[in-house]
């Protein structure tokens, strides 16, 4: 792998024994030029789809047939956005993305504030409030984030079905929150044990109960863990396709389910172009949350993943 | 907690707050998480068909999933998917992580571009790799147009190798994110390591890879667990990028327990797949769990 072998020698020549203490160094070293060139190549690799996505969403049907996808567009037209998100087919209806767009954002405003809420307390009473049997639920909850949804999908099917709204966004939205909860109710907990236990001592002192402590204490203290989750969920549910095929019908379907159904239909012709208008699109949302919330994305999903 | 000690001493009255605030995470570990599991293991031995029934049939339903030929590509694929995927976003999420640690410029520029892959969902993935790797448009004919004109890279229409297809577009997904976990396992090793080393004169490479890649053991975990859980839920990338085709070679478990359950109306047989799938995440998980907490002397 020539990856490998330009990074022993990056790394070779910096270490070299020697007078101790910084030494200058010029910019185009063999050293950097190699290591520099690696990453630039990985950066390449990295970035060829999003730039064949925007390149073809750009071209019209005839040139997409005769050109080459790593080409630029001789002729930019955006008709095969707005198809994408007006026009475009999924089967019987053609009134494109836009539908799947709103209904994304109607599970996910709610999937994310309900979600952040629930194991916000969760995390906030594993923290502060134990109380018998506290833990072994916890322990429950954790272990079953690493249980395949598909060995719960079934159950969770026949109690929306008992309560009345399976197929409906209110059910969707239930499912979001109970499998954002382990994740979150893990991240909350951290974080709320993480604060100077004096605090909450002190307020107790001063009468204040478990919801007061919460919301004029606590939640005010914990802004930063709260935009990591809401950069977890918004990008987490906007993303899901599995829980909106299982538990929406289909006027209700999110926008990945929707996007993969046009763009996997076996009717007419491919449209290439708009296909990937449309998986522009689908991606726009976590994209721009991605690109706007910087490290704070990778803090939410290390945050995640971090054992408790 | 010393909180404790201080309340009233009914024990059932105390902490009655909290106690209401936890009736959601309450109910969905045990109706949900331990109820829905134990439901769905129990139901894998009826034969429900349309609708669940309690009609025990005994092992049945895992005789005839082991005799299903699309099952056994299933694991297979899912074997191959795992091998490849594991080793390959460690590996190269390392050597990221690695080039990225040697005080470069414009380090978060080539952070951000490693990581936005992850932002997007596996939709989008195997909708992009679909059209690259489309034989009539992308990455082939582009090479057959330059003259090399018997150049073959058709991997989303050839059977033997099409689950290697769905593996480029994973990797192009998560590997930015073990490069971002290794990077802060890098600079969480102590400098005067690095300093010990070389003032013994050890040459940076053999450095870390005799003593920095076993320091990052510990940091290694968290990205292993992410990789493990990925690998077996891949479902969306692969009805995203293949439908599970060509024919069934790339289908995965989880797929065939949604067609099963949703689409053949065959729940049976679906709730003794993910009942298998369950098996596979526990072979996985308890050794790291027993390992992890030491010998299970802490927690279950």
């Amino acid at each position: 792998m020539s990856d490998r072998s330009s990074l022993v020698a990056a790394s070779a020549s910096r270490l070299q024994p020697g007078p101790a203490g910084r030494k200058p160094r010029r910019m185009l070293s063999p050293r950097n030029i190699m290591l520099y060139g690696t990453l630039l190549v990985a950066a390449i690799y990295y970035l060829i789809p999003l730039y064949v996505m925007v390149v073809t969403s750009l071209k019209g049907m005839p040139e997409v047939r005769l050109g080459n996808i790593f080409s630029p567009p001789l002729e930019i037209t955006f008709e095969p956005w707005v198809k994408a998100w007006s026009q475009a087919c999924t089967g019987l209806n053609c009134d494109g993305l836009s539908r799947g767009f709103w209904n994304s954002v109607l599970i996910t405003i709610p999937s994310t504030l309900i979600s952040i809420a629930v194991a916000s307390v969760n995390g906030y009473a594993l923290a502060n409030w134990r109380f018998k049997g506290s833990e072994v639920f916890f322990t429950i909850l954790i272990v079953g984030a690493f249980i395949p949804y598909q060995v719960m999908i079934y159950p969770i099917v026949i109690v929306l079905r008992e309560l009345g709204i399976y197929g409906t966004l209110t059910g969707l939205i239930i499912v979001h929150t109970i499998f954002g909860m382990p994740i979150l109710t893990l991240l909350f907990r951290n974080y709320f044990a993480g604060l100077p236990e004096e605090l909450f001592k002190a307020a107790r002192i001063d009468g204040a109960g478990f919801w007061a402590i919460y919301l004029r204490i606590m939640a005010p203290m914990s802004l930063p863990i709260f935009v990591v989750a809401m950069i977890l969920q918004i990008t987490g549910i906007w993303n899901d396709f599995l829980f909106g095929v299982v538990f929406t019908r289909p006027e209700y379907y999110p926008m990945t389910v929707q996007l993969n159904n046009i763009v996997n239909s076996v009717q007419g012709v491919k449209e290439y172009n708009v296909n990937m208008a449309a998986t522009i699109l689908t991606g726009a949302v976590p994209l721009i949350v991605y690109f706007v919330s910087g490290r704070l994305f990778v803090r939410g999903i290390a945050a995640g993943a971090v054992k408790g | 907690m010393d909180s404790r000690a201080a309340r009233r001493p009914s024990r059932l009255l105390r902490n009655i707050p909290a106690k209401i605030a936890s009736i959601p995470m309450i109910l969905t570990a045990l109706v949900i998480f331990l109820g829905g599991t134990v439901w769905t293991v129990v139901y894998s031995f009826t034969n429900s068909k349309l609708l669940p029934r309690l009609s025990f049939v005994g092992f049945d339903q895992y005789e005839r999933l082991w005799a299903a030929p699309r099952w056994i590509v299933s694991i297979q694929n899912l074997a191959i998917y795992g091998l490849f995927s594991l080793i390959f976003s460690l590996g190269i999420g390392f050597l990221l992580a690695v080039l990225m640690d040697q005080k470069i410029r414009f380090e978060n520029t080539f952070r951000t571009i490693f990581l936005y892959p992850f932002a997007l969902s596996f939709i989008v993935t195997g909708l992009v790799w679909q059209w690259i790797l489309n034989p009539e448009f992308g990455v082939q004919s582009v090479v057959r147009s330059l003259g090399w004109s018997t150049f073959t890279f058709d991997p989303l229409y050839t059977s033997s190798i099409v689950i290697y297809g769905v593996l480029i577009a994973a990797l192009w997904q998560g590997t930015g994110l073990v490069m971002c976990l290794m990077l802060a396992g890098l600079r969480g090793i102590d400098e005067d390591i690095w300093k010990a080393a070389r003032g013994d004169g050890i040459p940076a490479w053999k450095t870390y890879l005799f003593i920095i890649v076993p320091m990052m053991r510990g940091v290694s975990v968290t990205p292993l667990v992410i990789i493990a859980r990925g690998i077996v839920k891949v479902y969306d990338l692969v009805v995203a990028q293949t439908s599970g085709g060509p024919g069934i070679a790339s289908e995965v478990p989880a797929k065939y327990v949604y067609d099963y359950m949703f689409l053949a109306q065959n729940l049976g047989q679906g709730f003794a797949a993910s009942t298998m799938m369950l098996i596979t995440v526990a072979i996985i998980i308890v050794p790291w769990a027993y390992l992890e907490f030491g010998g299970g002397r802490k927690r279950v």
